[in-house]
């Protein structure tokens, strides 16, 4: 390998350390804390006594829930707004630059906005109060802009070659839209639904307001239930001595998120669709 | 009905009578006039920026999808106004093949089954017709081992082929092809113009292109195009011996001679 080459292999290495170092930097901290409470009991019992023993099954019950809710809401609608957005709206025209201020703004806006608003409607005005289908719906919203921005990314990445072939054939908008554009933007809109879990998983002041945070096992979507990461910061912050539990609880949440990654991309990753 | 049914048959004559394409307020090609007949094949060459593919994209009315457009002038399938005609029905009848190999991210078999679908082609016919126009294009001895493979991991000579099996299967009776060959080596381009030269007398064939010794090879008639002002338009259609032995038109003496173009 010439000099110039090696050095040069050498300095691609500091990006790539400048990425997984934090990453490493956290898993080893929250290992170093929270190893000694993880276990499968863990993962398997309720929590008893504020938190301080037994485990965190029924929490992981309520994330799974709260979480189903959200991409039941978010999936679908997302898809059909950026359809609609990719499809039906042409890109620079008025109406592309109105709808996309207004995602941008949505966006940006703090999840505790989200949270009051989910309070307000979900859970005060639609009579859901504190509950399950109140937390899902409102992080649903919450990952809206998001989930809509990146399917419509994929959508309009799909080469325009393929359109017209399509257009020359006749093809129906649901034949093209199923078996062309949709196939095709999978691995893209699989990201977006990937950094949507993430966010969903990853929010607390949203559920705070809206899902609450009881520890016991919910019997249905309008029971009240406590996520993970509202677990996370209620042992952190409000329980004497959780701050353990809190890392062990942390270390799930990555496993989780990780997971439900590796799982949604090998979902996706289909060289071409299905028989006709 | 089913498309075969509907569509196939002989092929008809088809005829430009005063087509222009605009966009906006950009005039691409003005009142073009030419007449193909049955079973030939014209070849449409001109300079880039003349309005040739937006020639072609008014035939099948593909130029109506993009945003400002307009296009004037009667189109003639035979004796049958295309306007009157779905815009579905249409393009069963004539069928096109782009520039850039493009078949669907989708397997081999499939990129033939899918149009078959999309037009009702009942279940039980639609392999036998993909053979069939896997056969037609002389790719089916070289792809029936690996037919539910991608079509992408085909050349790009074979996807060319596949793209224009998938425009025959439909069984149109016109086929228009937008420099079919111009993406290709120069292998995959001469099997390609085997394929187009042998598909004569069964399709009516308006095809563009640049290579002048192509047209020459292949047409039976020429339509010269050229760029007036900024604006497209038919110089002389005649035929190939005509264009190139004797041209009527100053620019198609010049254009074919090689001094401008």
């Amino acid at each position: 390998m010439h000099r110039s080459d090696r050095w040069a292999a050498a300095l691609g290495v500091i990006p790539w350390l400048l990425v997984v170092a934090p990453l490493m930097l956290l898993l080893a901290a929250l290992w170093q804390q929270g190893q000694d409470a993880l276990s499968l009991a863990f993962l398997l019992e309720d929590p008893r006594r504020a938190g301080r023993a037994g485990g965190i099954a029924s929490v992981l019950l309520s994330t799974g829930w709260i979480l189903t809710v959200c991409l039941a809401v978010a999936v679908p609608v997302g898809l059909g707004c950026a359809l609609f957005l990719s499809e039906e709206v042409h890109p620079g025209s008025a109406m592309a630059r109105r709808l996309g201020f207004a995602l941008d703004l949505l966006a940006a806006t703090p999840s505790v906005v989200f949270g009051l608003f989910g309070y307000q409607f979900f859970a005060i005005t639609l009579g859901l109060g504190f509950s399950i289908l109140s937390g899902g719906l409102a992080l649903s919203l919450m990952v809206l802009p998001l989930m809509i921005r990146s399917t419509e990314q994929a959508l309009r990445g799909v080469p325009l070659s393929y359109r017209r072939a399509a257009e020359a054939l006749a093809v129906s908008r649901w034949g093209w839209v199923s078996r062309v554009l949709l196939p095709n933007a999978a691995s893209g809109i699989a990201v977006g639904v990937i950094l949507s879990v993430g966010r969903a998983l990853a929010e607390t002041a949203v559920l705070l307001f809206t899902a609450g945070y009881v520890l016991r096992r919910p019997d249905s979507a309008f029971d009240s239930g406590r996520a993970l990461s509202v677990h996370i910061y209620d042992m952190a912050m409000n329980v004497p001595g959780g701050t353990e539990r809190a890392a062990a609880t942390a270390l799930v949440l990555v496993a989780l998120l990780v997971s439900i990654n590796v799982l949604i991309r090998r979902l996706v990753r289909r060289p071409f669709a299905g028989v006709v | 009905m089913s498309v075969l049914t509907e569509a196939g048959g002989s092929p008809p004559s088809l005829i430009l009578d005063g087509v222009s394409v605009r966009y906006g307020e950009r005039v691409a090609i003005q009142g073009a006039s030419l007449k193909v007949a049955p079973g030939e094949l014209m070849a449409l060459v001109g300079p880039s920026g003349c309005g040739k593919t937006s020639l072609l994209s008014a035939i099948n009315r593909m130029a109506e999808g993009v945003p400002g457009c307009r296009v004037g002038g009667v189109v003639r399938l035979g004796d049958r106004d295309a306007s009157g005609l779905g815009r579905a029905a249409l393009r069963r009848q004539v069928g096109m093949v782009f520039q850039q190999p493009n078949p669907f991210p989708l397997s081999v078999i499939d990129n033939l089954r899918f149009p078959l679908a999309e037009h009702r082609v009942p279940r039980r016919q639609r392999d036998t017709l993909a053979e069939q126009a896997l056969r037609d294009v002389g790719l089916w001895h070289e792809v029936k081992d690996r037919l539910t493979q991608s079509a992408l991991s085909l050349s790009g000579g074979q996807q060319q082929r596949l793209c224009i099996a998938r425009a025959l299967v439909l069984a149109p009776r016109v086929l228009l092809l937008d420099e079919p060959c111009s993406a290709l080596d120069p292998v995959s381009s001469r099997v390609v113009e085997e394929l187009i030269a042998s598909l004569k007398g069964r399709y009516t064939l308006l095809m563009v292109t640049h290579n002048l010794a192509q047209a020459r090879r292949l047409a039976d008639t020429v339509t010269v195009c050229w760029v007036e002002g900024e604006c497209g338009c038919v110089v002389e259609s005649n035929t190939c011996e005509q264009v190139f032995q004797a041209p009527e038109h100053p620019i198609t003496a010049a254009y074919c001679g090689g001094e401008v173009g």
